[in-house]
């Protein structure tokens, strides 16, 4: 590659490879970035290294990754982690809705309980609230059901601890991101200009019809952006949820390591999904901004249009 | 039916210990227009925003159609209003804002049909009927379908207003309607106001458009450092001012 010649017409007529035409048109040769290119070369070879040391390593077995990526085990632990983490947002954002309400409230009791809530639950370790949770359901099980102790069977503990550890899971999950979600929304609801609240109010709107029909519609755009990435978190999250022994992916996987010991090759099945998943999760993502985006200038072209506008721009340029 | 619409006596307003409203006392007749004039920061739109009781009163009271603004009167006692009642009572009250405000993520028609279904349960084909006259009305059937984003500021401040009148309001407040527009587009909102003076509605406009004040305004109030300076018919306050500080501001202004 040369070195960048210089390209104004008028400062150096007939520069190397530069054309000086009649008319007004700058036809210039673009900067060139040969940096770039020598660091992508790097990089690729770096990655190329990687991925052949872990190919061609004898320790990997490829055959044990290939059973067990689509074995039945593996799948519902997949289930089961997006399930918990689709109900466990769900919930959280309803929740969050909720506590960001209280806290932007001018009544002082609310204000402090959803202080208190975010306080608590932003401020303890996520593992040590899933383990406390966890043991919170085996005590609730056994009032429950009111089961005097002499008459307790090891298999009746077995089968009631898998249940309510799914539900502690869940519980822990949700009201631990109910305390960052209620952060988000707050911040999301502030970034409303003030004078809607005040065009709302003089169209005679109750609070309520403000928040859900006003407010809340403009403070999406500013929310879902970082609602996704905590979508994804979740996602990775659910793995913690081993730890009280939940059949999510990442238990599931375990289990089966456990047993033919072969660790390496099922973290990579379960990378994998992991992978997968997060990925699949950012295409709602995508809609639900262009959905909240309309009216506003900047509005996102459809996926389709995305795809078809780069192919024309591609094309130009050639 | 009582010969005053708008009645306020002695009305009194302060941020922290700053006094912004030191005694304003007004009365508005049915189908009057009334201009407010005065100097940045005399409390001209802190005044309007008491009267549909955007903000709170420190004294005095305001009376709209006969009923106190965000207070009401049982057995005897005066209570303050709850959200609700003061929601309902907004709903006679009609405002257009400097800003527009209006909602970006409804198209025209749909800021226009908000109030009338959400808060009134009109028919959602009955409120798109009346909104379409209403849009007809300011001039803009043809941008119905546009988000604000897509409007010039004298469109969406006339969507504004035709969004106002859909509730049918008996008042109308106006707090500089036309001071974010650029110059080319202030005449277009005010044709509209005009027109909506000779059919009778009752508004109170704050406003530095001394020509609209003097071919419009029923009434013209100027107002200086929370109080009522003075007040009288176009010709008497515009073209014949008493007080120094009127005559000092129209100096300023024309
Ligand atoms: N929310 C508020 N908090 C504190 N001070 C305010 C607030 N709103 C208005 N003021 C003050 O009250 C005074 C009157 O304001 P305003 O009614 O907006 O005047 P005008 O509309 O005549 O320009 C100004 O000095 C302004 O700074
Ligand atoms: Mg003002």
């Amino acid at each position: 590659m040369s070195s960048p010649a210089p390209t104004f017409p008028d400062t150096a007529p007939g520069a190397v490879g530069s054309e000086v035409s009649g008319d007004d048109d700058v036809v210039a040769i673009p900067l060139r970035h040969p940096w770039r290119w020598v660091v992508a070369a790097l990089l690729v070879l770096a990655l190329a290294g990687l991925v052949a040391s872990l190919w061609t390593n004898p320790n990997i077995e490829h055959s044990t990754i290939a059973t067990y990526l689509f074995n039945p085990k593996i799948i519902n632990g997949v289930g089961l982690s997006l399930l918990v983490t689709v109900v466990a947002m769900l919930i959280s954002t309803v929740l969050g809705v909720l506590l960001a309400v209280m806290r932007l409230s001018k009544n002082p009791v609310m204000n402090a309980f959803a202080w208190l809530y975010v306080w608590v639950f932003r401020g303890t370790p996520l593992l040590i609230q899933i383990v406390f949770w966890g043991y919170l359901g085996l005590l609730y099980s056994q009032i429950s059901l009111g089961v005097p102790f002499t008459d307790f069977t090891v298999f009746s503990v077995d089968t009631n601890t898998l249940v309510p550890a799914f539900v502690a899971g869940l519980l822990a999950l949700t009201l631990n991101q109910a305390a960052y979600s209620a952060e988000i929304i707050r911040s999301g609801m502030l970034s409303v200009d003030p004078g809607q609240h005040e065009a709302a109010a003089s169209l005679g709107m109750s609070p309520s019809y403000t928040l859900f029909k006003v407010v809340l519609p403009q403070a999406m755009r500013v929310i879902i952006p970082p609602m996704g990435n905590e979508t994804i978190s979740m996602l990775k999250q659910t793995s913690l949820l081993s730890v009280i022994a939940v059949l999510e992916l990442y238990t599931v996987a375990t289990q089966i390591s456990s047993q033919n010991l072969r660790q390496v090759e099922l973290l990579l099945v379960v990378s994998a999904w992991y992978l997968f998943l997060t990925s699949v999760l950012s295409v709602p993502q995508y809609y639900l901004e262009r959905h909240y985006g309309r009216g506003t200038a900047a509005q996102a072209p459809s996926l389709l249009e995305r795809i078809i506008q780069s192919r024309i721009i591609q094309r130009r340029k050639r | 039916m009582t010969e005053t619409l708008v009645r306020a006596r002695n009305v009194r307003k302060s941020y922290g210990h700053v006094e912004v409203l030191k005694g304003v006392s007004l009365t508005v007749k049915p189908g009057e227009v009334m201009c407010l004039l005065g100097p940045s920061g005399s409390g001209k739109s802190t005044f309007l925003r008491c009267i549909n009781h955007l903000e709170r009163i420190d004294g005095g009271r305001i009376e709209v159609g006969g009923d106190l603004v965000g207070y009401a009167r049982r057995h005897g006692k005066i209570f303050e209003m709850n959200p609700r009642e003061v929601s309902r009572q907004r709903r006679g009250i009609g405002m257009v804002f400097q800003r527009f405000n209006l909602f970006p993520h409804m198209t025209a028609l749909e800021n226009i049909m908000a109030a009338p279904v959400g808060v009134k349960k009109v028919e959602r084909a009955a409120a798109k009927a009346r909104a379409y006259e209403l849009l007809e009305r300011v001039g803009l059937s043809h941008v119905a379908g546009h988000y604000p984003a897509q409007l010039s500021g004298g469109q969406q401040q006339r969507v504004a207003i035709a969004r106002a009148l859909a509730m049918d309001p008996e008042l109308l407040l106006f707090d500089e309607p036309t001071s974010a527009l650029d110059p080319e587009l202030v005449g277009d909102v005010l044709d509209v106001m005009r027109q909506l003076a000779a059919d009778g509605m009752t508004m109170i406009v704050v406003t530095h458009e001394i020509g609209f004040a003097r071919s419009v305004a029923d009434t013209v109030v100027f107002m200086d450092g929370g109080v009522v300076v003075e007040a009288g018919s176009p010709a008497e306050v515009l073209d014949n001012p008493q007080n120094p500080r009127t005559v000092a501001f129209l100096n300023s202004v024309m």
